[in-house]
């Protein structure tokens, strides 16, 4: 009788320890959120550049039908969604490599701990400070640019600027160099949770390393890599600082590195589309949630079918 | 009888003692009474530092900087910068909540004065917004009679009141280097090279000419551009919100793009590197269109071989470069200052705009010192005429004297609230057109891309004819 | 090992320590080019890039302090108060949500944890947004708090942390301190949180980098000068307005914008190896 009151008392704390983090979250994110859905409803926008306010007048999905037959969004999310594929697909395979490569005790790596502080030094810098660098590198008159140049890698008619793929891949290449050694690390943690006796058994069985790796690594690494492949999913549909700096707003050549919130981010500029960016900002919402639950559900078909529980 | 005139004496006598009294009071008490009535704090809106350091250096009643960046007057007066930069916006969607707020604001936050660029003028300079300079702020009109024309015309709202003061006309010309000229034309005589330049066809025939000895007429895309759009024959957009494309601005599309096929421009972008590079002694560019704030502030820097060695003829290009008036005559930029509604600051405000903008010894002194064309004819006018004033960046020219017979010839009618998002817009929706890598009807839907999502009220009309459609 | 085997060890360590090596040039070259860059004058700097210093640091430096208008020492010292409060603050909250879902199974305890999970999916910038424009309505803009408060909820760091929990603190630590008598929150101050050292260092770390390099919401919402933080000022030192344009003074600054971190992570690198290596190890 006393165990059980107490074990109830006792989980009452629960509540008390996540107050504050729940307080936070629906102070500041929550109900901007709602704001913003809210508004999405509405025309509401100013005019003449920013001096005469139109609306808010109720305009029912009005805004939602404009974002599907405008055919920006698509475009913009496109060019989003390349930018990261572009990105993050070499950034997973050399992260996982590397943390492959520096948890294995075969292979036995000298100088680890130089090699994981210089990967992870590119995000420390800010993403304005790294634009403004690769900006000025790779300019059509710029140091790499002359070198390539030199060196005959390059035809000299070649512009990294002034050309859609290559401003694509140079802004992928940033947010590659800015995360990887963050991936890396994440990626780390999570092969060394594994049991190496496990992986040994294996081998004395008969497995060879890459499928020591397929059938036993790669299995118990899925929840780190479901972790990073939402966090990188949700940061890359987010993608503003770099392409915004790197291109000046403009989304460079054809508009084809405009990502989405640069998109959102002009609407809210001096016309001030408070309708038309929340459409916008909830269609969003709903295909990273999408896309995200789809992940989840993929590598955590087995815990969704148990009726899973928090571990 | 004799008591009711001793009676009158007597209300006479003290009518006049309180009409003397009152005088006394509010003529002696004048500026004390207005300082106590006046904020204590003055708040202006900047998103550069142009014009804080043309205050602190020219207006008499500053005192001193303090340590966090305000500034302190004469009478107590705090002034506060608030400095946001025009990056993406960010000074007008700032001074836009400013505004707004503006009514509930305490008085020592309230907006006082700011500062507004041509292109965005129209949006602020209205009832709404700005105080009228006449009749709210009570600047006669005779003091800014020295003022250019086109300076106000450009901030006066439809019902013809003036909105804003400017302490700068920016008529635009054209640099070119004397020693290309020399090479290519055989002088480098301003007024000999204006003969060659003084028409649109003339300055694409020297375009050829240049390009025949190796040399390009021009670096970028957009160093044109705003001769062509300043001299529109109609605004941008029109009453029914329908966008134009005038025939100016077709003819900066045509010309831009038959120079970079034949090779007379260099494809750079303004304010770039190579854009600046092209001006100094490892260029070959033969000319660049600058404004008088221009030629100071960026030409002269940019011109140097040694940045931090003296400013002297020797180093680099300085001393080589003059300018002409060009084809057209136009303007470029330029900044205003507009008294906020609302303010709580009316006399300090009235008494800068005075200062910073109408007063001709100020006036000729800031030309004097940074050879910017400040907004006074008698003052520019007298130095014009000043055969011993010349610039020696410019070799010796009197360029005062250039810009003023150009300022007559300004119109700035046809503005639109739209100015800034278009502009860019079609300046970067084409450069790939220039380029090559895309047609003129798809530049043009990208420029209606981006338009749309700038200003979702615009309607576009019927693509465009190509102008080089057979 | 046969020889065969031998060779083959010996290529795969080359093709590791090839492509190490190559990372690493790639990456200092980015940041030797911005610390030589400082040294170098606007004029140089535009023409090329060189791997030699030059003589012009001092100078740049003299100019960037110099600059009224962008008092650099302020924002360094804005970036500061506002990075170390949102790192604490962060860490904080986050263990301490992450020791109430891993340790109290209270109703609506699974929906509480997938709730959170859900939130990493949104998108923040845009709740930002939203929050800007309630702020602007409630004029309450223009200062730190509400900087550093909205990242406080961060799930990221809540999950890193839980994950560390559930394999370094076992409940049976929790029983005896509570038969020992020590109540609820003391036993997560005194025995939770020092056992959780290594993830608090690391997530310490790197709430104060996200925090120190943001840029979207201070941008939005500091309007007066001295509470610029850094990337607000780098942001002003490049806008195109062509009179104060000097590359090498910005250079400088963005160089002492790095340094702090370079430092803080210098120091704690060891206890985040640590952390992310002990947090991993299964119990």
């Amino acid at each position: 009788m006393n165990k059980r009151k107490s074990k109830i008392n006792y989980n009452k704390w629960g509540y008390r320890f996540i107050m504050p983090f729940i307080i936070i979250y629906v102070l500041f994110s929550i109900i901007p959120l709602l704001q913003t859905l809210y508004y999405s409803f509405f025309e509401y926008y100013y005019r003449f550049g920013g001096a005469q306010k139109v609306g808010p007048n109720f305009a029912f999905f009005d805004n939602y039908i404009k974002v599907f037959t405008e055919g920006k969004f698509f475009k913009y999310f496109y060019n989003t969604m390349s930018i990261w594929v572009l990105g993050f697909l070499p950034q997973l395979i050399v992260s996982l490599l590397l943390a492959l490569w520096f948890t294995s005790t075969r292979l036995n790596i000298r100088c680890q701990r130089f090699f994981k502080t210089v990967i992870y030094m590119p995000n420390l810098v800010m993403a304005s400070a790294f634009s403004l660098l690769f900006l000025r590198l790779f300019a059509n008159n710029g140091p790499v640019t002359n070198m390539l140049f030199d060196s005959g890698l390059l035809n000299e008619t070649f512009s990294f600027i002034d050309k859609a793929v290559p401003t694509r891949l140079l802004i992928s290449f940033m947010n590659f160099l800015m995360w990887f050694g963050n991936t890396t690390i994440l990626l780390m943690a999570g092969i060394m949770g594994i049991d190496q006796s496990i992986i040994e058994s294996a081998q004395v069985d008969g497995a060879s390393a890459s499928q020591a790796f397929r059938k036993i690594v790669l299995p118990l690494l899925k929840p780190i890599l479901l972790f990073v492949m939402i966090t990188s999913l949700v940061g890359g549909i987010q993608l503003f600082d770099i392409p915004q700096i790197f291109t000046s707003g403009t989304g460079g050549p054809e508009a084809k590195a405009m990502t989405v919130m640069m998109y959102i981010s002009t609407l809210l500029g001096p016309s001030k589309q408070y309708g038309l960016a929340g459409a916008v900002s909830t269609v969003l919402f709903l295909i990273t949630a999408i896309i995200s639950i789809t992940f989840f559900y993929f590598f955590n078909r087995e815990s969704f079918k148990k009726g899973g529980d928090v571990r | 009888m004799k008591g009711e005139k001793r009676r009158m004496k007597k209300v006479l006598l003290m009518i006049m003692v309180v009409l003397l009294g009152i005088t006394v009071v509010s003529c002696g008490e004048d500026t004390k009474v207005e300082a106590t009535e006046e904020g204590k704090v003055l708040n202006i809106r900047v998103w550069n530092t142009e014009f804080k350091d043309r205050f602190r250096a020219y207006y008499p009643g500053y005192l001193e900087t303090k340590s966090n960046g305000d500034d302190l007057l004469d009478d107590g007066t705090i002034v506060k910068w608030i400095e946001v930069a025009n990056d993406q916006n960010g000074y007008q969607n700032a001074l836009d909540v400013a505004l707004q707020n503006q009514a509930s604001a305490k008085d020592d936050d309230k907006v006082d004065l700011f500062l507004i660029e041509a292109d965005y003028a129209k949006k602020y300079a209205n009832a709404q917004y700005a105080l009228d300079v006449i009749e709210d702020l009570k600047i006669p009109e005779y003091s800014l009679s020295q003022q250019y024309q086109y300076t106000k015309d450009i901030v006066t709202d439809e019902d013809g009141i003036l909105r804003a003061v400017s302490w700068q006309a920016t008529p635009g010309l054209f640099a070119y280097r004397s020693d290309i000229a020399e090479a290519v034309l055989g002088t480098s005589n301003p007024d000999e090279v204006q003969a060659k330049l003084d028409t649109w066809e003339k300055f694409d025939a020297v375009a050829a000419q240049m390009k025949a000895q190796e040399y390009l007429m021009l670096s970028g895309f957009d160093d044109a551009y705003r001769t062509f759009s300043n001299n529109m024959s109609a605004p941008w957009v029109d009453a029914n919100d329908n966008v134009v494309l005038d025939q100016q601005i077709l003819n900066w599309i045509k010309q831009t793009k038959e120079y970079a096929t034949n090779g007379y421009n260099h494809g750079t972008k303004l304010w770039d590197s190579q854009w600046s590079a092209d001006q100094g002694p490892t260029g070959n560019v033969f000319g660049f269109f600058y404004s008088t704030w221009g030629i100071n502030f960026t030409l002269l820097g940019n011109s140097l071989e040694d940045a931090d060695g003296p400013k002297e003829v020797g180093n680099g290009l300085y001393g080589k470069w003059r300018v002409v008036q060009g084809p057209a005559s136009y303007y470029w930029g330029g900044t205003w200052l507009v008294g906020a509604k609302g303010t709580d600051n009316p006399t300090l405000v009235r008494d800068i705009m005075l200062k910073l903008t109408a007063n001709e010894k100020i006036m000729k002194q800031v030309t004097l010192d940074v050879e910017d064309y400040t907004n006074n004819q008698k003052a520019m006018n007298a130095l014009a005429q000043d055969e011993t004033y010349g610039s020696p960046f410019l070799g010796g020219q009197n360029h005062v004297k250039l810009f003023n017979q150009s300022a007559g010839d300004i119109d700035m009618s046809n503005i639109s609230p739209y100015d800034q998002g278009l502009n860019e817009g079609i300046q970067t929706a084409f450069r790939d057109y220039f380029l090559g890598t895309i047609t003129f009807e798809q530049a043009w839907a990208a420029f209606k891309e981006s338009s749309t999502t700038k200003y979702p009220e615009l309607k576009f009309g019927a693509t465009p004819q190509d102008p080089f459609a057979a | 090992m046969n020889r065969q085997a031998r060779v083959n060890l010996f290529l795969q360590k080359l093709m590791v320590y090839t492509t190490l090596v190559l990372f690493a040039v790639v990456v200092l070259f980015l940041f030797y080019t911005l610390f030589v860059n400082s040294s170098r004058s606007h004029f140089d700097i535009q023409k090329g890039f060189s791997l030699l210093p030059s003589d012009h640091l001092i100078r740049n430096f003299n100019k960037l302090v110099a600059n009224k208008n962008i008092n650099v020492f302020n924002a360094m010292k804005n970036s500061l108060i506002i990075a170390l409060s949102s790192a604490v603050l962060t860490t904080y909250v986050s263990s301490l949500t992450a020791y109430g879902i891993h340790l109290y199974r209270f109703k609506g305890r699974q929906f509480v944890y997938m709730f959170i999970l859900a939130v990493m999916m949104i998108p923040s910038q845009i709740a930002n947004i939203g929050l800007v424009t309630i702020l602007y309505h409630l004029n309450l803009v223009d200062n730190f708090y509400v900087i550093i408060l909205p990242g406080v909820a961060a799930p990221a760091t809540f999950f890193f942390i839980k994950q560390y929990m559930d394999s370094i603190l076992p409940f049976e630590v929790i029983e005896s301190a509570r038969m020992d008598g020590s109540k609820e929150l003391q036993t997560f101050h005194r025995i939770a949180l020092p056992m959780i050292k290594p993830a608090l260092a690391v997530q310490f770390i790197f709430a104060f980098v996200a925090s120190w390099n943001n840029f979207f919401l201070p941008s939005l919402v500091i309007q007066s000068p001295s509470k610029r933080t850094i990337p607000i000022v780098i942001s002003l030192l490049k806008s195109s307005s062509p009179d104060t344009f000097d590359l090498g003074p910005i250079f400088v600054f963005m160089s002492l914008a790095i340094f702090p971190m370079l430092f803080v992570y210098l120091i704690f690198s060891k206890q985040i190896i640590k952390g992310v290596t002990l947090g991993s190890v299964k119990g």
